[in-house]
């Protein structure tokens, strides 16, 4: 009994060890398909012109306006860091909700971003509020 | 090409574009200088945010070298405006009298593109409505054409920059 529990804890533990390695790999494959060209794969963003995703204040304080970014892109002035960006983004009208969420969530834990984990169900609501 | 067993470089015809500033640019602008040409547009959502960034790091490395310009044409010059080419130049914080970007008559842009060895093409059914080559090409005094790279590959880009700091030792 006390063996299969050992046993049992070994796998665990194994299993947790691979799921942990890469926590968010849909969400970065889909980043780099559908927004690295811009944000760039470090998330910097293009100087001026293109906000960065990487120690970004207005991801931190935006979460829950970040999945209709994502699905009917932005028009207007941002500010950023202290920065302000005006040029518009294309929303990405083919991801899912779960594709999106997974892109949220690689972006919030990304680069040494420390953002916190947003449900599938914020997501659902948030896309339902901005739906178009 | 080669003419009678001489290597012969391709050379870059006379031009002349509006700069970002409202400003006459003209093959005269780079008149004893050397300098990296590519294509582009504001609003490319694919190649060009990091063609950008890249130009930008030899803009950082060769800022002091009087003698390195660099001249970035949109391809798309309907929406790309002198207003929106400045606009992009200042958010980009360069220096406008050593980095050029510049538009004007479509033809004009879409044939030098050629001469420049890239490839531009009205393309509706992409999302972005273009589709074009992202080549940084480096033109000497002569408007000879001495090196070439892929503007998205950053170790490319490198190894152009060790082209430009030989093509400046010679100048």
């Amino acid at each position: 009994m006390r063996f299969n529990l050992i046993l049992f804890l070994f796998f665990l533990s194994f299993i947790l060890a691979n799921c942990e390695s890469q926590p968010h790999r849909q969400g970065e494959i889909l980043y780099q398909n559908f927004c690295a060209n811009c944000h760039m794969d470090d998330g910097s963003g293009l100087a001026g012109n293109i906000p960065p995703l990487a120690q970004s204040d207005y991801v931190r304080q935006n979460q829950g306006q970040l999945a209709c970014i994502i699905r009917y892109g932005m028009e207007g002035a941002i500010v950023v860091n202290g920065k302000t960006y005006q040029n518009p983004m294309a929303g990405i009208p083919q991801l899912s909700e779960f594709e999106i969420a997974n892109i949220v969530n690689y972006i919030n834990q990304a680069w040494e971003n420390d953002y916190g984990y947003l449900q599938l169900k914020a997501v659902r609501e948030a896309l339902e509020k901005c739906k178009q | 090409m080669e003419v009678d067993g001489q290597m012969v470089y391709a050379q870059i015809p006379d031009f002349a574009f509006i700069g970002q500033d409202s400003n006459l640019v003209t093959n005269a602008t780079f008149a004893g200088k050397a300098y990296v040409a590519d294509f582009f547009f504001t609003s490319c959502p694919t190649i060009c945010p990091i063609m950008t960034k890249n130009m930008l790091k030899i803009y950082e490395r060769f800022r002091d070298s009087t003698n390195l310009l660099l001249l970035s044409h949109t391809i798309d010059p309907k929406r790309d405006t002198v207003g929106r080419l400045h606009q992009y130049a200042h958010n980009l914080g360069v220096d406008s009298g050593k980095w050029f970007f510049v538009t004007g008559n479509k033809d004009s842009l879409y044939e030098i593109a050629d001469d420049y060895f890239n490839v531009v093409i009205e393309d509706p059914t992409l999302p972005a409505g273009f589709d074009h080559s992202g080549r940084f090409v480096l033109v000497d005094p002569q408007k000879h054409i001495r090196a070439y790279c892929q503007g998205t590959d950053s170790v490319a880009v490198k190894k152009f920059m060790e082209d430009i700091e030989t093509l400046l030792d010679e100048i």
